[in-house]
């Protein structure tokens, strides 16, 4: 057995800093051969009766004709579709009790938070979690939510008893909302917004030329805590992306050229009228998170449509499908992906934006989202088409552990099969 | 449950009715009925009282369309039977005939359904399209007159906004009728309203000739927390609120039924939050209660005894599994989601087996959606809780799942005997669909109301847009 342990700093400012371990391994070394099954890679073209090796939680090899190991545990797929694992970008998994209102720990007061990480309020014994994997969701992009600034995303896998188990990647992207929910933050107006954030985002860098300066009072003051304006860093030096929440056309162009100005890699989320700012996202390589649901017009996305997803994968930008408009929550994302595919986009982009997609755009591509030797084995054995309401996840494998599948809901559904009761 | 429409309109009434055009006399009658012998003959105008005179009476109009055969298509009845290659005709608004042929009519339009599937137009008990219109501003926020635990005297119907642009989403859905109900926040929210979905400048050119109205009633944690300063605070004080409005109606009810009787001297004075829970007394007018939990659902199901009514469906019921047997005695339908859970406490316990579980007990399922997303995807919630209910080991037949969107909720909203299934004479509120209706990729491709095709996925001209939609937004259908 091998485990690999090791330990991030997760904050910028020293009197912040927090050591989590991370076990990016499974704690018993096994050997999984899951065999017959149509497999579906992601990073290639279908493979019909084919093998993936699973060993020590990673894939070793994925193929036809593959000599199962002496001692692998086989998983019969035949007649079954085989899948990476789903990755949900706007994941809440773990952060409430149940999706429960006044429970949800995604968010802290103010505006300008982002040295904030909701990571440490992840509860691993959640019912959310399990829900989520019946719907073949293996890892959540967690985001935190409030405020014009909210804080950092963190991605889990959604998997293990304990915090430092589940997370796959402790700071992924930094929030930044330029919607029109962050009117006030700019004083009523977006350009007021826009205003503020190249403020903080130049006092950030001000304040790390001039750290010196700085403790010695030489310094005009700053727009935001010295710790807030340091969290910026990260984002402001391309370690990870900013994540900028936006609706209409104008806000998605805005995001586009800041990051123009502040070399900024940015990966915008929610996109109702994305279609229409379509060529300036496929020019800067600009990933899009967009819910293929939405289409109901407001004044923040008049250009609301169903077809938005589609019109973005044809235009060549990069596709990213959430949940939202739906309150059967995130283990439909399947189903968000196949209502993209009913409304015109191709099968496999949309497998892509729920696996390959978001993984890249969160500095997760070289360990997430395909079936690739070297890969985290993250792996769903579906009964057939994914996105298919008759279909159901049948195995899901994380970090090459089967995992249950059993949830809250069954145990209810159990208990009350035959009426009246007997309890 | 009696049929509301057995009480016809007349006397100086019938003037009220003869707007709704050709239809099945209304019963959307919200007064005490008159008799019509004494009442005709003997009152003048100035003599009578506002509830001898029209009530908001619906003005809707069938569309003029040519006669309709689909041939060599699935057709999904509603009433057990799934015909493959089969031929539907429907002419003058009515389905006229369904088989494995039907004879063509001169100047039919006549659709190839090859690989189609034909489905009745789905209804929605639970919306409030119009009360919360798009683009969901303040000013839009019409649905819960939250001013008091109890306003029965309220109408949903003085609240929707007919250019709602959620109105033609929902139609590309294939819906062609939803009930529309004022929000929860009270225990009584008010009266809701039947509507067609078709395009329309005022709500009157919506409303279902025909159908009964229905009160909002909503029990548990939103009634208690909006009123927690001033009460009802708790469940016991929700159970209060709906007994003290109940006696209150009951008394309202006997004194005006007895003036109306010999209508002799001044009339007893009009109070409209007596007048439309009299009308739930006297079985005129069907109960839709919000209710999450299955104790509480029980508690409603003895104050309907206790006051002699009967509650037609509850609505959001996630824990109808836990007494499906009760409701199926009680003759109550349960309106559910098929996986909607979590957001709140009295949320807690869904099961996407629900629907599965109630139909199992014999009682009647009902796949509604109260929300604007939804609408545009009952065929999809009906699926997902069919096949959650077939991978549990609780069998449903397709024919069950498209009823928990057709049929069943024809019949909690009062007008089966009009639509809901396809047979002939029925109503032809019909979909054509691209493909299985349980498939995730399957859109309706042709919706008729009434015989008229008011929506066609291939011609953008059927593609109707809201006022609101002209000039500023995209379509957002037909895509």
């Amino acid at each position: 057995m091998k485990l690999t342990t090791h330990f991030v700093a997760l904050c910028g400012p020293a009197r912040y800093t927090l050591l989590l371990a991370t076990l990016s391994l499974p704690l018993a070394a096994q050997t999984v051969a899951i065999t017959g099954g149509t497999i579906f890679p992601v990073s290639g073209p279908k493979i019909a009766h084919g093998t993936v090796l699973i060993k020590d939680g990673k894939i070793t090899t994925v193929g036809v004709n593959i000599a199962v190991p002496s001692g692998a545990t086989v998983v019969d797929a035949t007649g079954k579709w085989v899948t990476p694992g789903l990755i949900h970008a706007s994941s809440n998994s773990g952060l409430a009790v149940a999706e429960l209102g006044g429970f949800r720990e995604s968010s802290v007061n103010g505006e300008v938070n982002p040295s904030f990480n909701p990571r440490e309020a992840i509860d691993p014994a959640a019912i959310s979690i399990p829900i989520s994997r019946t719907g073949g969701v293996t890892t959540g992009i967690l985001l935190p939510g409030g405020g014009f600034l909210p804080g950092q995303a963190v991605a889990v896998d959604l998997w293990g008893d304990r915090i430092e188990k589940m997370i796959a990647k402790p700071s992924v992207a930094l929030l930044l909302d330029l919607s029109s929910g962050s009117k006030d933050a700019g004083g009523g107006s977006r350009a007021g917004t826009l205003a503020r954030i190249r403020h903080l985002f130049a006092d950030a860098v001000e304040l790390s030329r001039r750290g010196a300066d700085y403790k010695k009072a030489q310094i005009q003051p700053l727009s935001a805590p010295a710790a807030e304006l340091e969290a910026l860093l990260p984002a402001l030096r391309g370690m990870i992306p900013v994540l900028i929440s936006a609706e209409k056309q104008t806000d998605i162009e805005n995001a586009v050229r800041l990051a123009k100005e502040f070399k900024l890699k940015i990966v915008v989320i929610g996109g109702t009228e994305a279609w229409k700012a379509a060529p300036a996202l496929a020019a800067a390589g600009v990933p899009v998170v967009v819910g293929p649901l939405r289409d109901i017009p407001n004044f923040d996305g008049l250009g609301a449509r169903l077809d938005n997803v589609t019109l973005l994968a044809q235009a060549g930008v990069k596709v990213i499908i959430m949940v939202t408009n739906d309150g059967g929550g995130e283990r439909n994302l399947r189903y968000s992906a196949g209502n993209a595919v009913r409304n015109g986009m191709t099968w496999d982009q949309a497998l892509r934006a729920i696996t390959l997609t978001p993984a890249e755009a969160f500095g997760l591509g070289d360990r997430y989202g395909t079936l690739e030797a070297g890969k985290v084995a993250n792996v769903v054995i579906w009964s057939g088409d994914p996105f298919e309401f008759s279909s159901k996840a049948e195995k899901v494998f994380i970090r090459g552990q089967e995992t249950s599948l059993r949830t809250r809901e069954n145990e209810l559904r159990d208990r009350y099969r035959k009426l009246p009761v007997e309890y | 449950m009696k049929r509301l429409t057995t009480l016809a309109c007349f006397g100086i009434l019938s003037a009220a009715c003869a707007g709704a055009g050709a239809q099945t006399p209304p019963a959307q009658t919200p007064t005490p009925a008159v008799k019509p012998a004494e009442t005709k003959a003997e009152m003048k105008f100035t003599d009578t009282t506002s509830i001898d005179r029209p009530q908001y009476t619906s003005t809707y109009k069938r569309r003029p369309f040519p006669p309709v055969v689909i041939k060599n298509a699935t057709i999904m009845t509603a009433t057990g039977a799934e015909i493959k290659g089969g031929a539907i005709l429907f002419q003058d608004g009515k389905i006229v005939a369904i088989g494995q042929d039907v004879a063509v009519p001169t100047g039919a339009m006549v659709v190839d359904g090859t690989g189609k599937y034909v489905t009745p137009g789905l209804i929605d008990t639970h919306s409030h399209l119009g009360v919360y219109a798009a683009p969901g501003t303040q000013a839009e926020s019409d649905g819960n007159e939250a001013t008091n635990p109890v306003t029965a005297e309220v109408w949903a119907e003085h609240s929707i906004w007919p250019q709602d642009p959620q109105i033609p989403l929902a139609i590309a859905g294939g819906v062609t009728t939803m009930q529309v109900l004022p929000g929860s926040a009270n225990l009584i929210g008010g009266r809701s309203i039947v509507v067609r979905l078709v395009p329309a400048r005022t709500v009157q050119e919506m409303k279902f000739s025909g159908a009964p109205y229905g009160v909002k009633m909503a029990c548990g944690e939103n009634p208690k927390r909006v009123y927690q300063n001033r009460g009802p605070s708790t469940r016991m004080g929700n159970m209060a609120g709906y007994r003290a409005a109940f006696i209150q109606a009951d008394e309202y009810r006997r004194r005006w039924d007895k003036w109306l009787k010999d209508r002799m001297g001044d009339p007893p004075g009009r109070n409209l939050r007596d007048e439309t829970l009299a009308d739930v007394l006297r079985g005129k007018i069907l109960v839709h209660n919000h209710c999450y939990r299955a104790d509480e659902m029980a508690q409603m199901l003895d104050l309907a005894k206790e006051f002699g009514f009967k509650i037609q469906s509850f609505h959001h019921g996630v824990e109808a599994y836990k007494i499906a047997d009760l409701l199926a005695t009680a003759g109550t339908a349960a309106s559910v989601w098929s996986d909607w859970g979590g957001f709140k406490m009295e949320a807690y316990d869904e099961v996407v087996e629900n629907a599965a579980l109630v139909t199992q007990a014999g009682a009647r399922a009902i796949i509604h959606t109260d929300s604007p997303d939804g609408i545009q995807r009952m065929n999809q919630d009906a699926a997902k809780a069919m096949y959650a209910g077939n991978n549990a080991g609780i069998p449903v037949t397709r024919d069950q799942a498209l009823r928990w969107v057709t049929a069943n909720p024809a019949w909690a909203l009062g007008i089966d005997h009009l639509t809901g299934t396809l047979e002939a004479g029925k109503m032809a509120d019909v979909v054509i669909w691209s493909g299985d209706p349980f498939s995730i990729y399957s859109k309706a491709e042709k919706v008729f109301n009434e015989g008229w095709l008011v929506f066609d996925r291939s011609d953008p001209k059927r593609q109707y847009k809201t006022d609101f939609n002209l000039g500023q937004t995209e379509p957002g259908v037909g895509r």
